[in-house]
């Protein structure tokens, strides 16, 4: 890389860096060669940093306040919410914060699946998001039990009792999860030091992640290999900084707009009420980010085959590298792939919808094609395209279509070396 | 590559490896085993419940170790329901007798067996309970006919103390 030649123009950082090379490295993140064609598509990793940072320190701040007993617990929040100073701002935007970062989340994984983000020699950099992602729903299924409301208590109950499915240990490891016979006092506590701890591990892996995102640069919207540094790539500030910049200030507006005016809209009044080990609410669903995934369980008639459907609906995405075998990276230039695209997006959102509704009657019918389709785009249509798909011609560079790109090799060559 | 001998070296790695997972081993078990139910949630064994007051096609509902406990008096009609159920009809088959010594006291956890929710009293297609998260249908024995649990309600320990007392546990 261009940056080990970096020298710091003051003494003093020279100095410094010969001990201890951070302005070394801040420097390689500023200069940092990025391809130009980047679309906004590709402002979500920044989105994603800021949404990180936000629920981290509003979490600590949180964690001032809230008590972790079941006696207390709901109180607690109840404190926070009347009483602190601005605590009703921070935990909206901690509660809502969630959901934002599983909005840019989305679709940040689904911009990887358009443009082929996950293939060679990417696939590293997709299955540490893949890892961050299942720790994201750790968190946020965890941090939902904290305020012990019904939903809290009865949440907890239900996914907890997935575990109970696996054959022969299953009650075991129910009981170990628990630290009782029910979710109670022991579980609320082990939920909270998790749910303080898990942060801090997705921290580090967002860091392993932008480390092997630096090895072999960022994908771009054609998905050829870019020359870095060349003029296909600008420096990373001020080019990208403004842009996400500019988006993180949109995403902002949106944010802020679920926090001052739709502060529960995404929650369940349900969650109010304190826990009653009791009383089942008539209807649990889990927060919407999770519902597809609950979708594909209730759609499976049997425990343990739908918990195995669940998982495996999350863990196909981690050999997706292996299961696409087209060379072609960006859905630009593969007009069927690009089909499947959306029909993928429609069954996910269709997963969405169903999952919130009774798992009864024609919801039952529609959940269990939409999952039948899931598997199929992974494990039938995705291997057998690579090989039958007539993809479309490849431009040679980033900058012969901003040229308007012509398939005659010569004619695009000459006209690149005009601009040379 | 030469022909692998065995050497002093080989045996003292070998030997130090075993011995520093077995170390390791030793003290990861109690960080797993502190999670497990504590000797205060392990005390709790038993609950004695005065049933005096329920009349016939009524339930209580006690907690039982953080669980509710359903008490059914049943009516004679439930009673007939139940016992008259052939045994391949059933998911998990369970005489009635079986499950309910004193034919007209039902009890068992009030929780179902596919995710934990509290069923309720009166639903379902069977006269018995019904689950109302994913759709179970278990009848007046509390047994599942129908959805995606797959065993009936447990039966716990109980034994009536005397006439009106029920001791769970």
């Amino acid at each position: 890389m261009s940056d080990h030649d970096y020298r710091p123009k003051s003494k003093l950082g020279q100095w410094f860096n010969d001990r201890l090379p951070l302005l070394t490295l801040a420097n390689h993140l500023t200069d940092y060669p990025t391809p130009k064609n980047l679309n906004y598509w590709w402002t979500f990793g920044g989105i994603l940093t800021f949404c990180l940072i936000t629920q981290i320190v509003t979490g600590l701040t949180l964690a001032m306040h809230y008590i972790a007993h079941a006696d207390m617990a709901f109180e607690s929040v109840e404190h926070i919410m009347r009483d602190v100073n601005y605590g009703w701002l921070i935990r909206y935007i901690h509660a809502n914060g969630a959901s934002m970062f599983f909005l840019a989340v989305y679709i940040h994984i689904f911009r990887s699946l358009f443009y082929g983000s996950y293939k060679a020699p990417r696939e590293i950099i997709w299955i540490i998001g893949i890892i961050i992602y299942l720790l994201m729903m750790a968190a946020a299924f965890m941090g939902y039990v904290l305020p012990w409301g019904q939903m809290s208590f009865w949440g907890a109950t239900v996914i907890t009792n997935l575990f109970s499915a696996i054959p022969l240990v299953g009650e075991g490891i129910v009981t170990w999860l628990w630290g009782g016979y029910s979710v109670d006092n022991p579980t609320l506590t082990r939920f909270f030091t998790l749910h303080y701890l898990i942060p801090f591990l997705i921290l580090g892996l967002v860091v392993l992640h932008i480390w092997a995102l630096h090895v072999p640069g960022n994908n771009n919207p054609v998905g050829i290999d870019v020359k870095k540094p060349s003029k296909d790539t600008v420096p990373f500030h001020p080019y990208i900084v403004i842009k996400d910049g500019f988006a993180l200030l949109m995403f902002m507006i949106v944010f802020a707009f679920f926090v001052f005016y739709a502060p529960n809209i995404l929650g369940h009044a349900d969650n109010y009420i304190e826990a009653n080990p009791m009383v089942t609410p008539a209807h649990i669903v889990p927060e919407w980010y999770l519902l597809p995934f609950y979708a594909i369980l209730r759609s499976v008639p049997d425990k343990l085959l739908g918990v195995v459907a669940m998982l495996s609906a999350i863990l196909i995405l981690a050999v997706l590298p292996w299961l696409d075998t087209s060379k072609i990276r960006s859905a630009v230039f593969r007009p069927l792939y690009k089909q499947f695209y959306w029909i993928l997006v429609a069954d996910v959102l269709i997963l969405g919808y169903v999952g919130a509704m009774p798992a009864e009657g024609l919801y039952l019918l529609i959940a269990r094609v939409a999952t039948a389709y899931y598997f199929l785009h992974f494990l039938v249509i995705l291997p057998i395209l690579g090989f039958k798909e007539k993809t479309l011609p490849v431009p040679l560079s980033i900058t012969e279509p901003v040229l308007g790109g012509s398939p005659n090799l010569a004619a695009a060559k000459n006209k690149e070396s005009k601009i040379e | 590559m030469s022909e692998k001998k065995t050497k002093r070296r080989d045996f003292l790695f070998t030997a130090t490896t075993a011995v520093g997972a077995v170390g390791a081993a030793a003290v990861v078990w109690p960080m797993i085993d502190q999670m497990n139910p504590d000797a205060s949630v392990k005390a709790l064994a038993s609950t004695e419940v005065d049933v005096s007051s329920l009349t016939p096609g009524n339930t209580l509902t006690v907690l039982w170790r953080g669980k509710p406990v359903f008490i059914r008096r049943r009516t004679q009609e439930e009673i007939d329901e139940a016992r008259n159920v052939k045994m391949e009809d059933l998911i998990h088959p369970e005489k009635d007798e079986d499950r309910a010594k004193n034919p007209e006291w039902l009890v068992m956890l009030g929780v179902c067996t596919h995710l934990g929710c509290v069923p309720l009293n009166d639903k379902g297609d069977y006269n018995g309970w019904f689950c109302p998260c994913h759709g179970s249908h278990y009848d007046t024995s509390g047994r599942i006919r129908k959805g995606p649990a797959p065993w009936n309600m447990e039966v716990p320990k109980y034994e009536f103390v005397d006439a009106n007392t029920i001791k769970i546990g």
